[in-house]
């Protein structure tokens, strides 16, 4: 290294534009290969945008799944969307809104080095991400538990109402790893407060604080379900009526199950494949069923609709649509808690007082980094929530 | 007047400033985050890689000497034929060009000191092989046979199990996408934010014109690919159902993800190799690049054409028909820029000085051998012709042309023409030529009959044939045993190099791009000082000096020498 | 019955260099532009390596030249070699275009003939309800596919005919075509499809007209004989794609060879023994007794509804003649004593068709 340090000196006597190659000593922050901080902070502005380009190009493929799908089965979206609840999305949108506000603040923080203003803002962030994946976990487990899962496993009985006693199982068991982070980052913090180590205990108390988040956002999630729950009779009579007509509510519970349980779509399909003469017209004729039905949709009263419910309200139906659901807001949950362990690194550098006016870098890309994450949420709530 | 003063200091720089010695022990390569060592040990990886695959060829080629089944049933065919392909592709010639020697030269054209981000750089690396070890045990021990391609419904049947060969194997190729795209990512930034100045963008060599188009497609076609296999891998392990006709969903929606990156990852593979012609035909004819500008024009536009066409791989899959002569006229367009480069090579030589040593020779193949590849695209353009030879050996042939007629003999041309610089050893050019004159002939007996077989009709991925076929296919095998001969030979040439090659001179071929203007190999920072930067095609002020064996700037105006300066200065 | 005998030519041996026979209206557009192309792409390819030989011979080093390494430049020159290729280019759009659209619009009046693709074979179904594993078109008149997949991807090409489409599942894809001439030709699986892809192949039979019809009117008719009805129907519903008739040899379930009769171990445990009631029930329910071996594999459809007790009888009389190994003709047309007094031409028929079944599979 001394070598390349001297030459480099020498290189300076030579004033060929390149100001400040002498200077690599001086800051500690800077990398050596490159020859300012100006270089520095703009290779790595525009490696995080392009980065940032493919990740909306990885999510691109979903999205045009979406849309694929939804063009082609537009009646599924519309009845699968119900069972989202938009209560919760609402919640989660205005979690994430706050804590790209926060995550900004941070970055304003670190350009003015305001070490303490930083690391709060890093902290709220992070327990705004935490509340989002306790929302996002009540809502999975409550799908899991009334079988609106994947296509291939999906056996969604609208009409007979959920009963659980308690916490679902799927809950606890998706809470086991949060609980002992929380645990552990307790125990953590005890010890580093009785060493007396403050740095440290102010990252285990972050931390304890953002595994409680997580809690925090089960318990606002489970509340929120227990309100649709109270009016849930209500709203599950709603929706039979809105689509089976007053009179085939029964009827349309039956055929569903029947669907769903004695007669797997695939054998269904393949049956009609086998059958040779109406084989060629077998996949058309379903559709042709579904367009006239889609024409129903508006004047509900004329055509009853129980087989809409029937046909849509299976694994190849709204079984699709849970399928591009999970995909889609499973990726963007991997994507929030990316962000959180990188944030933690932030935490670490931040206590360790490392950003500031020439140095604020790594603030600023995972700030750009978590916009785009919060953007995409903004995209998926009305698409996937929303829109009837 | 430099070139004498530099012979005393050059022994001593180079034991101590090699990159390749400057530190030891297995730890300073493992953690290294010098560019050129990371793209030695690409180097390294994707040979192996290449070596896998050519065995794996080779076999292929010999279970198809007779109709019959020779020594491989058809399971183990398919599996030997997915195999061959998928280490090809993803492990050879999509890391070959950008990664292992893009990675080596990049940043040293551009007289900068590394990449922009070193641990990016050997993230990447380990990622890659990382992807390759996933890779390859999963394609090894669970006996993957769904070719290169993974199309559905046939990988995502129930017959492999849930957790079956496919899973892993989309799995190898996620994570081999990320090192794609973290070089890429990193190629981009080096370029548009490390230049010299002086450097504009019409004053870079060629071959980073083509790596930086090349970096564009990695950049933005990849993240598509990853979510593709994502997907497929759901498919499998959750049954999302959108790519399985038992659930309603399309097998052909699964086509159009897949070759939106894999048509673009086919300019991945080519683009890089054409950046090497450029540089190879101009050097070793010691004659400025005819049309600069369009040969950089038409990279980029190959790039950015290169999106477009994805469709062309489904013309038989029922697309509608619109859709159908749309990626058709697209489809063409992409052979305009691909003409007017081979045009503007043809046109380098004219005037100049041609050297027939073992890079240009491999150049001259390249020019010959691409030019059979791309032409053949018209008949699989149009779509008349097209119905008859898709999934034919005809498709077969034409993207052998491309991409090994192509990219393969581009990568070793390259690889002869910069060894010397990144080992600082010359290697025997007689035999580098026979090793060249072996791949060309090997290589034409191989594939030229497959063009035969394909208009006659014979389907490719077939571990069987009728007997009417026969005789093209015994052609087509002597020939694959000949060019892997060559291509022995070329590998033998090389090693030979390490052990008793001559060293090598700092500017062996007469090149003007700011590489060879550090030591050979180059000191582990580079450049001592950002170098001045000249026309890389500026050829007048070199002269070849026998006592050095190389050449050498003699217009003191133009002395450049990194090392000579400071150390004359100083003493 | 001579009259059906097929027209077999040697099946598609190639005419010229790069074709095999011209035996559809597309093979005329095709072969003219095919060749149209490769002399473009000659000329090209000539101008090219020409031009690199001469300059390289040329302007090699050698003592006593010496090159200019002065960049050259002319814009001239770059516009010509844009826009002549782009000329040229644009003309083999068009052309391509054109017979393109011919390929894809099928004339108002077609016979429409429905395929089943599965692995590993074809299944032809004709109008009038006939079912076979071979193709068979009258000359001169436009046929139309319509396609469906059973399982995976598969793609119907005719090498003769100069062209093919994938069979999509979930989708019916559709191909048209007017044969030219009477002979057999090749049809190829060309979408990778499996284990036995390369053996997915089939044939297509141009008949003239009255031929055609001919075969039409037989090939509704199952034979008398119930070992030859059993061997008709394997080959026709679907259980040759995955049960094989050579010993031991396993396709997807167990080979038919020599298995009537034995008795094994089921997946539960149990002792079967294989005899004609376990041959209905295998029929009906296929997953009720398996051997341990398929359970994994079996993707085997009920056939319930689709196969008439007769049926079923006559499938387990050929898996009884095939007990031994081997059917001999007079297993084969062997047809119980109150049946064969009645038909005596049948007999005949019923063998030729075996014949051709065989003829066919042995290809």
């Amino acid at each position: 290294m001394s070598h390349e340090h001297t030459s480099a000196h020498g290189a300076g006597h030579h004033g060929d534009g390149h100001g400040g190659h002498g200077d690599h000593g001086h800051l500690p922050f800077l990398a050596h290969h490159f020859d300012d901080p100006e270089q520095q902070f703009d290779s790595g502005k525009l490696g995080i945008w392009i980065f940032l380009v493919t990740e909306v190009l990885f999510f691109s493929g979903m999205f045009c799944a979406y849309s694929l799908y939804r063009s082609r089965n537009p009646e599924v979206f519309m009845f699968a969307s119900q069972f989202l609840n938009e209560a919760l999305g609402a919640f989660n949108t205005c979690v994430l809104l706050f804590s790209s506000l926060t995550m900004a603040w941070g970055v304003r923080c670190a350009q003015l080095r305001q070490k303490n203003g930083l690391v709060l803002c890093l902290a709220l962030t992070l327990g705004c991400a935490a509340i989002f994946l306790g929302v996002k976990a009540v809502e999975y487990t409550h799908k899991w538990d009334i079988g609106l899962l994947p296509a291939g496993s999906y056996l969604a009985q609208p009409e007979v109402p959920v009963h659980h006693e308690g916490l679902s199982p799927w809950l606890i068991n998706l809470s086991i790893v949060p609980g002992i982070l929380l645990v552990a980052f307790a125990v953590w913090l005890v010890i580093t407060f009785v060493k007396g180590d403050k740095r440290m205990s102010e990252i285990a108390g972050t931390l304890l604080a953002t595994a409680a988040c997580y809690f925090l956002g089960v318990f606002v999630g489970l509340k929120f379900q227990e309100a649709e729950a109270s009016s849930s009779a209500h709203a599950a009579h709603e929706i039979s009526v809105e689509h089976d007509g007053d009179t085939g509510s029964h009827e349309a519970g039956v055929t569903a199950d029947e669907h769903a349980q004695g007669q797997p779509a695939e054998s269904a399909t393949s049956e009609s494949a086998n059958d040779h003469v109406s084989g060629t017209t077998g996949t058309e004729a379903p559709l042709k069923e579904i367009e006239a039905h889609l024409v129903s949709l508006d004047a509900p009263k004329v055509v009853p609709g129980a087989p809409l419910d029937a046909m849509v309200n299976q694994k190849g139906g709204a079984g699709l649509f849970f399928s591009i659901y999970y995909c889609m807001t499973g990726v963007h949950a991997l994507h929030i808690i990316g962000g959180m362990v990188v944030m933690v690194w932030l935490l670490v550098r931040a206590t360790k007082d490392q950003f500031h006016e020439q140095y604020f870098g790594p603030v600023d890309y995972v700030g750009l980094y978590w916009h785009l994450v919060d953007l995409i949420w903004i995209y998926l709530f009305p698409l996937l929530y929303l829109i009837k | 007047m430099s070139a004498v003063a530099e012979s005393p200091t050059h022994s001593h720089s180079q034991v101590t400033e090699n990159y390749l010695f400057n530190t030891k022990g297995f730890l300073s390569w493992a953690l290294t985050l010098d560019h050129k060592r990371i793209g030695l040990m690409y180097l390294v990886g994707v040979m192996s890689s290449f070596l896998v695959g050519g065995l794996l060829a080779l076999l292929i080629r010999a279970e198809l000497f007779t109709p019959g089944e020779l020594f491989l049933n058809n399971k183990q065919f398919n599996q030997v034929f997915t195999l061959h392909g998928a280490v090809m592709v993803f492990l050879f010639i999509i890391p070959s060009v950008p990664a292992a020697l893009g990675n080596f030269l990049v940043p040293v054209m551009l007289g900068a000191k590394d990449v922009a981000f070193p641990r990016l750089n050997l993230c990447s690396f380990y990622l890659w092989v990382g992807g390759a070890i996933f890779f390859l045990c999963a394609l090894f021990y669970t006996g993957l046979d769904t070719g290169w391609t993974f199309y559905t419904p046939y990988s995502s049947s129930s017959e492999f199990g849930t957790m079956g060969p496919v899973v892993w194997a989309t799995m190898g190729v996620f994570i081999l996408g990320f090192s794609s795209i973290f070089t890429g990512l990193n190629f981009i930034v080096t370029i548009n934010t490390m230049r010299p100045p002086g450097m504009a963008w019409f004053k870079m060599p060629l071959f980073l014109w083509a790596t930086y188009s090349t970096s564009i497609i990695q950049v933005l076609a990849t993240p598509v690919l990853g979510i593709t296999v994502l997907l497929l891998a759901a498919e499998r392990v959750l049954k999302i159902g959108i790519f399985d006709p038992h659930l309603n969903g399309d097998p052909v929606t699964y086509q159009h993800f897949f070759w939106f990156y894999s048509h673009p990852a086919v300019y991945i593979m080519i683009l890089p190799g054409m950046g090497i012609i450029s540089e190879l035909m101009s050097v070793h004819s010691h004659k400025s690049i005819f049309g600069y500008r369009f040969i950089a024009y038409s990279s980029v536009a190959i790039a950015i054409f290169g999106f477009l066409v994805w469709g062309h791989h489904m013309f038989t899959a029922g697309m509608a028909e619109v859709t159908t002569v749309v990626f058709s006229a697209l489809t063409f367009s992409v052979s305009i820029p691909s003409a007017i480069k081979v045009f503007n090579w043809l046109a380098t030589m004219y005037k100049g000085t041609v050297y027939l040593n073992t890079p240009m020779c491999y150049a001259l193949n390249f020019l010959f051998l691409f030019t059979i590849g791309g032409l053949t695209g018209l008949w699989l353009g149009a779509l008349s012709t097209d119905r008859a030879l898709h999934d034919t050996y005809f498709v077969v042939a034409h993207f052998h042309y491309v991409m090994m007629g192509g990219t393969l003999v581009a990568f070793v041309g390259g690889l002869f023409h910069w060894w010397p610089k990144m080992t600082g050893k010359m290697f025997n050019d007689l035999w580098g030529k026979i090793s060249c004159l072996l791949v060309f002939i090997g290589f034409n007996m191989t594939f030229l009959p497959q063009f035969v077989l394909g208009s006659r009709g014979m389907p490719r991925r077939y571990a069987r044939y009728l007997e009417e076929f026969q005789v093209l296919h015994q052609i087509s095998t002597a020939g694959a045993f000949v060019l892997g001969a060559g291509l022995f030979v070329a590998l033998g040439v090389l090693i030979h190099s390490l052990m008793r090659g001559r060293r090598a001179p700092n500017n062996p071929w007469g090149a003007a791009t700011l590489e060879w203007q550090c030591t050979s190999p180059p000191p582990f920072y580079n450049f001592a000082s950002a170098p001045s930067v000249t026309d890389p095609y500026d050829y007048l002020p070199l002269k070849y000096i026998s006592e050095e064996e190389g050449w050498v700037y003699i217009s003191p105006t133009k002395s450049t020498d990194p090392q000579a300066h400071p150390e004359i200065a100083k003493s | 019955m001579s009259t059906i005998a097929f027209p077999y030519l040697l099946a598609d041996k190639p005419e010229t260099f790069f074709f095999p026979p011209k035996a559809s209206t597309f093979a005329a557009e095709n072969d003219f532009f095919y060749m149209a192309l490769f002399y473009i792409a000659l000329f090209f390819f000539l101008l090219i390596v020409v031009g690199m030989i001469v300059f390289v011979i040329k302007y090699r080093q050698r003592p006593g030249y010496e090159g200019d390494p002065r960049p050259l430049h002319n814009n001239a020159l770059e516009i010509t070699w844009t826009v002549i290729p782009t000329l040229i280019v644009c003309w083999i759009f068009a052309r391509g275009v054109y017979g393109y659209m011919e390929m894809m619009r099928a004339p108002a009046e077609t016979i429409d003939i429905n395929v089943e693709a599965r692995k590993w074979n074809w299944l032809f179904e004709y109008p009038n309800g006939a079912r076979d594993p071979v193709l068979h078109i009258p000359n001169d008149k436009a046929i139309r596919l319509r396609m469906r997949s059973v399982d995976v991807l598969h793609c119907l090409y005719v090498p003769a005919f100069r062209c093919k489409t994938d069979v999509v599942p979930g989708r019916v894809t559709q191909l048209w075509f007017q044969p030219i001439r009477e002979g057999t030709f090749d049809i190829f699986c060309a979408e990778y499809c499996g284990d036995q892809h390369s053996e997915m192949l089939t044939k297509v039979v141009v008949h003239s007209q009255e031929d055609y019809e001919a075969w039409l009117a037989e090939a509704v008719k199952p034979p008398i004989a119930p070992v030859a009805h059993g061997q008709w129907l394997y080959e026709r519903m679907g259980c040759k794609s995955c049960h094989s008739l050579e010993p031991n040899k396993v396709v997807v379930g167990p080979s038919f060879n020599g298995s009537y009769g034995k008795s094994f171990r089921d997946s539960k445990g149990q002792d079967v023994s294989f005899d004609a009631n376990y041959v209905r029930e295998s029929v009906l329910a296929p997953q009720a007794v398996m051997r341990p071996e398929f359970v994994k594999a079996s993707q085997m459809p009920s056939f319930q509804g689709k196969l008439k007790e007769n049926e079923i009888t006559a499938i387990t009389a050929f898996l009884q003649a095939l007990e031994d190994g081997n059917i001999s003709d007079e297993e084969m047309n062997a047809v119980p004593a109150a049946e064969s007094t009645e038909n005596t031409t049948g007999e005949g028929e019923t063998d030729s068709a075996a014949q051709a079944a065989e003829q066919v599979s042995g290809n």
